[in-house]
């Protein structure tokens, strides 16, 4: 009774379906939900990007056009490939991590590309109904029709197997973390919860459909075939069954797509258009832009920057990392506490599989409006050069309020007769970063003008500066065309290498810390290692270079209190002196004075280790 | 009367009963570590821009803390945000988020894009 009321049921609904013919295919009523979320979802992606698009400056999208067709597009192809489908990224964190993401995004456009091959064989011809190769199991009934159907369903089946796997580890991975080398994994918003859960019922109901169709039809291959042989076996009555299951994944499909573009899963699409506008020459700006959109939605919230985040594993701040971040702009309810409460060390940037520069974009909404003629104040008592010389030495703020660095810079310079300016020696003002950072664009400009005006105007070519913060922003702010800048690291090492000053090599044992702006931010990790090499025994941190971990002051956080930041330190602390190293060695006024405060080890400026094992020089040794 | 080049100044007495000083407590709701200040001028006496003006940041302070708003916007203006106050802070006061979240309460400098700041709500 039951069955033939089904029956008719299903008779019903197939009289009532649209039968439109496409080529040799029928085109069914469930069909209709995945064309309806597929056009939904490609309108709205289009909508966006081109909105984006639009949104960044006219110079930077003239770059892009003009790269459009050259060598770049093919590097960013290739981008594409290695790191949306393979993941390569995530697999150098964690294989097991990374064979869950692979599985999932290469092991899914594998079976859409090879559903499109099957379909297209079918019909000989590569324009054919979209939707066929999606439900193609249902349509394509009969085995033999083509040579090597066998085999491309055998491909369908291990490839549904691979992704069904990479499903199984995701929800693992929902409940257990750890597993997966993640200590923390992500909230989730309402709408990425029903498209995850729309995301993990896609797979297993298109495995219940092929079997339940393959136990009628004996179209299967070895994983579908077997289980709808086991259907069969226990007697479900496959028949009515089948329409409902396939209806269930168009449905699934269709909730997936729909919910796609609001949810995490943006980043599915939107990481390829961020790494073709990456690769064909578009950089952050200065403002929000387009860009910035297209960064915020290409995170796909994997929840790998939280377990870089010292803030996060040392002083237990756990909403302001940039998954929380990106999440709260893009949903836009961020609070200025979040905005702000971040060290900018960078070290999450590192991380970031994407490569999401978040940092810059929180430095991008921290800007400030301040009206153009309420700028009250300029700063025209700063000193000009009066004399020839060859160096500008620029100490920096901080570098003021610890004078062992210049006193030995100032020993440094003499031992290597360079005629030097000390730039900031009285009256000095700020580089222009610490106000530039916290959003004060304006103000940082009018005193990034007068620096400015006060380098050219001596006309030396050669800028060292003594603090990485100046350094950086020297280096990609300022625009001192013809200029060299150098840190004194650089400086030091350049003396040594040319045999300006001579060196003793002492038995200290030296650990070196890298200051987030010197190594993250201006990538200089091998010129102060060299030096330190020189003058002693350097030994290794357990994490150095683009790993190292931030002293925890920062000019980037203006919430957290020094309590925190005393943790931050310690656990850095922690890392450093574990070879119970003699000295500890920095290369940035800030960090010095903040290691100083934990009372652990002797902590020293790279320029102040140099100085005291200067060779005697022979004149020297002659009185 | 005859002029002797003397005159009677007016009490500067500042009466704290009628001082506004709600925007007093929304500062410290916002750096709570400002409450702990002991007035002592660290943070002034090695200020940069001092070489180049008189920028006072304990006299911001007090005045911001005494509702005497006037001319506070040109005051701070001048501030540098380099943090070397906040490094000889003795009581760990977080200056420089002081100075930028006055600027903000006073209305001299506001977030360009949609941030819901604390301050505010």
């Amino acid at each position: 009774m039951l069955l033939e009321s089904s029956r008719t049921f299903i008779e019903f609904l197939q009289d009532t379906s649209l039968f439109i013919t496409v080529k040799s295919s029928h085109f069914i009523s469930f069909v209709v939900p995945f064309y309806l979320g597929c056009i939904f979802l490609f309108s709205v992606l289009a909508y966006k990007y081109v909105r984006w698009i639009r949104n960044i400056s006219k110079r930077q999208r003239r770059i892009m056009w003009r790269n459009l067709f050259s060598r770049k597009s093919w590097e960013a192809l290739k981008e594409t490939f290695m790191e949306s489908l393979v993941h390569r990224k995530i697999y150098k964190r964690n294989p097991l991590l990374g064979y869950m993401h692979m599985s999932l995004a290469f092991g899914w456009f594998l079976m859409i590309f090879f559903g499109k091959v099957e379909s297209s064989i079918f019909n000989h011809s590569l324009l054919d109904d979209p939707s066929f190769a999606i439900f193609f199991r249902f349509f394509v009934r009969e085995k033999g029709l083509y040579p090597g159907q066998n085999t491309l369903s055998f491909i369908m089946d291990f490839l549904l197997l691979i992704v069904l796997s990479g499903v199984l580890l995701a929800i693992i991975k929902r409940f257990r973390s750890q597993l997966m080398g993640m200590k923390k994994t992500t909230r989730q918003t309402a709408i990425d919860k029903v498209a995850l859960s729309a995301l993990w019922w896609i797979f297993p109901l298109r495995l219940l459909s092929e079997s339940v169709t393959a136990g009628l039809a004996h179209n299967g291959s070895f994983l579908t075939q077997t289980i709808g042989n086991l259907l069969v076996s226990i007697k479900l009555p496959l028949e009515s069954m089948e329409l409902f299951v396939w209806w269930a994944y168009s449905l699934d499909l269709c909730l997936f797509f729909a919910c796609l573009p609001f949810s995490r899963y943006m980043h599915i699409f939107t990481e390829v258009v961020l790494i073709f506008l990456r690769k064909l020459g578009v950089r952050t700006t200065e403002n929000f832009n387009g860009y910035s959109m297209v960064q915020l939605n290409a995170c796909s919230r994997c929840g790998i920057c939280i377990d870089a985040c010292q803030l996060g594993f040392s002083a237990g701040v756990d909403n302001i990392q940039p998954v929380n971040f990106v999440a709260d702009t893009r949903y836009r309810r961020l609070t200025a506490e979040v905005l702000n409460d971040c060290l900018m060390c960078d070290r999450c940037v590192e991380a970031c599989p994407v490569g999401v520069e978040s940092t810059l974009i929180r430095q991008q909404i921290r800007t400030k409006k301040v009206d153009e003629n309420k700028l009250f104040y300029a700063y025209n008592q700063a000193e000009k050069a009066r004399k020839k010389y060859n160096v500008i030495y620029f100490a920096g703020c901080m570098t003021h309020l610890t004078p062992g660095i210049i006193t030995s810079m100032k020993k440094i310079f003499e031992e290597a007769n360079e005629r030097y300016w000390f730039m900031d020696e009285d009256k000095g003002l700020c580089c222009g970063r610490p106000l530039r950072q916290q959003g004060f664009i304006q103000q940082a400009n009018e005193l990034m003008l007068k620096n400015k005006e006060l380098i050219v105007s001596s006309g030396i070519k050669l800028l060292v500066t003594s603090c990485p913060i100046c350094y950086k922003t020297f280096k990609n702010d300022y625009r001192l065309n013809g200029m060299q800048i150098m840190h004194h690291t650089e400086y030091i090492d350049y003396l040594i290498k040319y045999g300006r000053i001579k060196v003793e090599k002492s038995k200290l044992g030296i650990v070196y810390h890298d200051p987030c702006e010197l190594g993250r931010g201006c990538k200089i990790y091998d010129e102060p290692r060299r030096v330190l090499q020189s003058v002693g025994k350097l030994q290794r941190a357990e994490y150095e270079r683009e790993n190292a971990f931030c002293c925890g002051n920062t000019m980037g956080n203006s919430v957290l209190p020094s309590e925190k930041q005393q943790l931050v330190r310690n656990e850095a602390l922690d890392m450093l002196t574990k070879s119970n190293p003699d000295i500890l060695a920095t290369a940035c006024p800030l960090c010095k004075k903040t290691f100083a405060g934990g009372n652990r080890v002797k902590v020293k400026d790279i320029a102040e280790i140099v100085a005291e094992n200067l060779e005697k020089s022979s004149n020297f040794e002659a009185e | 009367m005859k002029n002797f080049g003397f005159k009677i100044s007016k009490p500067r007495a500042i009466d704290l009963d009628s001082a506004d000083t709600s925007l007093y407590k929304k500062l410290v709701k916002v750096v709570p570590s400002l409450e702990r200040c002991i007035m002592c001028g660290g943070c002034t006496a090695t200020c940069s821009v001092n070489n180049h003006t008189e920028f006072n940041l304990r006299k911001c302070h007090l005045l911001f803390r005494r509702g005497q708003l006037d001319g506070l916007t040109q005051e701070l203006d001048k501030c540098m945000l380099c943090g070397k106050c906040t490094l000889v802070c003795p009581r760990g006061v977080n200056t420089r988020a002081v100075v930028m979240n006055m600027r903000i309460l006073l209305g001299c400098a506001t977030y360009e894009r949609r941030v819901s700041h604390a301050v505010g709500k």
